[in-house]
């Protein structure tokens, strides 16, 4: 289970959204978030799948890898799926005891579970086309201008990119721990809720304590390396924003604009 | 015979890109008793054949008979293997988690559903086994002795649970010198007094050669050699072209009879150059 998680994940490539200055990307993913809530229609939605459609052709993106990763997220699809059908008042289509189904709650229902899985489609087509240090970098990059109020920019993209590294790590410890354990007679699968709970004691106790020690290690080897911050730090590749980016930054805020206006036709 | 494989086939993520074959068609017996040096290349498949033998990973395809318990078969209780099959991971010492030594050791006897008398008692056998002792370290955490400490409680607590084969990956790497001699004297100690049979994972030849009756030799996947230590120490170059080696004394035996010595170049310890060397030379005094 541990492998569907792609959320996060880079899928690496030499496409030109691969290769398009991820602040462009992350701008227009936020765009592409509020746009996604701003409409309230179905038919917008119809050049929204349009658009991710062509990003996924562009960026060559292996469909059954996208579809992977909704796997994780199915079960809170579904709940919003059955509240919504449940809980939405109007026009009663049949009812069976005290439910009742609307015809509003199909139309609501679909409308959401819809939005959900274009908004972790498309906001997943960032991580899948950026690798995490070019990601960071635009974070770091974007939120520059807020260090005149005393935000921690370079600190915060340090972290993050900290964070994504080790994800590949911990999951392979976490499968090792869990082998010994296994070994010596641990079972992570049988039993009722407590029972389970109980069991990953022997799981979790290790692994805290290894994520503790090596980040012990990683801040001495920063150390000896005179890693001290922000301030005057120099970058390997530095992000540059030509021609081709601001094109397309331009082109994708009229299109995201044009969507957002439909809710006002 | 213990442990019977046949036909034993792996491949990791099948079916995606990142397809890779691990085990090829291997197929090797091992006698009870025996004292089996693993050794290969790192990658050579070493840790994935182990953890088949204890039901950690599933085959692809083939059959491991492990005391005539078919333990590819999904029929088959895990906690049946895993009382059969002993694993000591490399750095075991990461795995620790509870507050006493006492109930570190305990966890594994405990899920095999003992009683408290015979946990305890099997708890104060496998410390006073790896050099521990039990009544001033049984209360202490596990997490404030020493690294080699550590490491011989997460053993015990591997052996507390009486496996008939035992299997260690690598138990000495990162220890000091005078840690990896302790800890193989303890192992062969365990082996002499137990009767059970022993796999051990190693890169050093050196160990390997002091400590097993017979040797497996890993290349990418396949098991390439399979006989006595001494008849496998015998095949320098064949070993060398895998990028594995022979003990530094069997090299120095080689090389004294390259150079005209009447020598024995099998000798696998010090103490075996030892004799040669003192026969030879006494013979060429006299001569």
């Amino acid at each position: 289970m541990l492998k569907d998680i792609t959320v996060g994940q880079y899928f690496p490539g030499d496409t030109l959204v691969h290769k398009l200055d991820p602040r462009v990307k992350i701008i227009s993913s936020i765009l592409f978030i509020i746009a996604l809530f701003f409409v309230k229609d179905f038919y917008p939605y119809i050049f929204i799948v349009l658009f991710i459609a062509t990003v996924v052709k562009t960026a060559k993106l292996p469909i059954k890898f996208i579809i992977k990763g909704l796997k994780p997220l199915m079960f809170i699809i579904i709940i919003t799926f059955i509240i919504n059908l449940l809980f939405t008042k109007g026009e009663v289509l049949f009812s069976l005891g005290p439910i009742s189904i609307t015809k509003e709650g199909i139309i609501q229902s679909v409308f959401m579970a819809l939005r959900l899985i274009l908004l972790i489609v498309g906001t997943s087509l960032l991580t899948l086309t950026t690798s995490p240090i070019a990601l960071t970098d635009g974070i770091e990059s974007l939120l520059s201008p807020f260090r005149k109020i005393g935000l921690p920019s370079h600190e915060l993209a340090m972290m993050m990119t900290i964070a994504l590294r080790f994800i590949p790590t911990l999951l392979e410890e976490t499968d090792k721990i869990m082998k010994a354990q296994m070994a010596r007679g641990a079972d992570f699968e049988s039993g009722n809720i407590l029972n389970r709970a109980k069991s990953l004691v022997p799981l979790l106790v290790p692994l805290f304590i290894n994520a503790f020690r090596r980040a012990d290690e990683l801040a001495t080897a920063m150390e000896a390396r005179c890693y001290r911050g922000g301030e005057g730090r120099t970058r390997l590749n530095e992000l540059k924003f030509d021609k081709k980016d601001s094109l397309i930054l331009l082109s994708l805020i009229v299109f995201f604009g044009f969507i957002m206006s439909t809710r006002y036709w | 015979m213990i442990i019977n494989i046949e036909n034993l086939n792996f491949i990791y993520n099948i079916g995606t890109p990142f397809e890779k074959k691990a085990l090829d068609d291997i197929s090797i017996s091992i006698e009870e008793g025996d004292f089996v040096g693993l050794i290969g290349h790192t990658g050579s498949g070493k840790s994935t054949l182990v953890q088949h033998l204890n039901g950690l990973i599933k085959p692809t395809s083939g059959k491991i008979i492990v005391d005539g318990v078919d333990i590819t078969n999904p029929e088959t209780k895990m906690k049946e293997i895993r009382k059969k099959v002993g694993l000591v991971f490399q750095y075991p010492e990461h795995q620790l988690f509870e507050e006493t030594i006492y109930k570190d050791i305990a966890f594994g006897p405990k899920n095999l559903g003992l009683t408290e008398e015979e946990i305890e008692l099997r708890v104060r056998d496998a410390m006073e086994l790896v050099g521990l002792d039990y009544d001033t370290l049984k209360d202490r955490s596990p997490f404030e002795i020493s690294g080699g400490q550590k490491r011989r409680v997460a053993i015990a607590g591997v052996i507390a649970m009486k496996p008939k084969v035992l299997i260690l990956d690598e138990p000495t790497a990162g220890l000091d010198p005078k840690g990896r001699d302790d800890i193989l004297d303890e192992i062969k100690k365990l082996y002499e007094r137990e009767n059970i049979t022993i796999i051990l994972v190693s890169h050093s030849m050196e160990d390997i050669a002091r400590l097993a009756n017979s040797i497996l030799v890993m290349h990418k996947g396949k098991v390439i050699m399979h006989d006595k230590t001494r008849e496998i120490f015998k095949s320098a170059d064949l070993l060398e072209d895998i990028g594995l080696d022979i003990p530094q004394v069997t090299k120095f035996m080689k090389e004294l009879k390259k150079r005209g010595h009447k020598v024995r170049e099998d000798c696998l310890t010090i103490e075996e150059a030892k004799e040669e060397l003192t026969k030879y030379l006494r013979g060429t005094k006299n001569a």
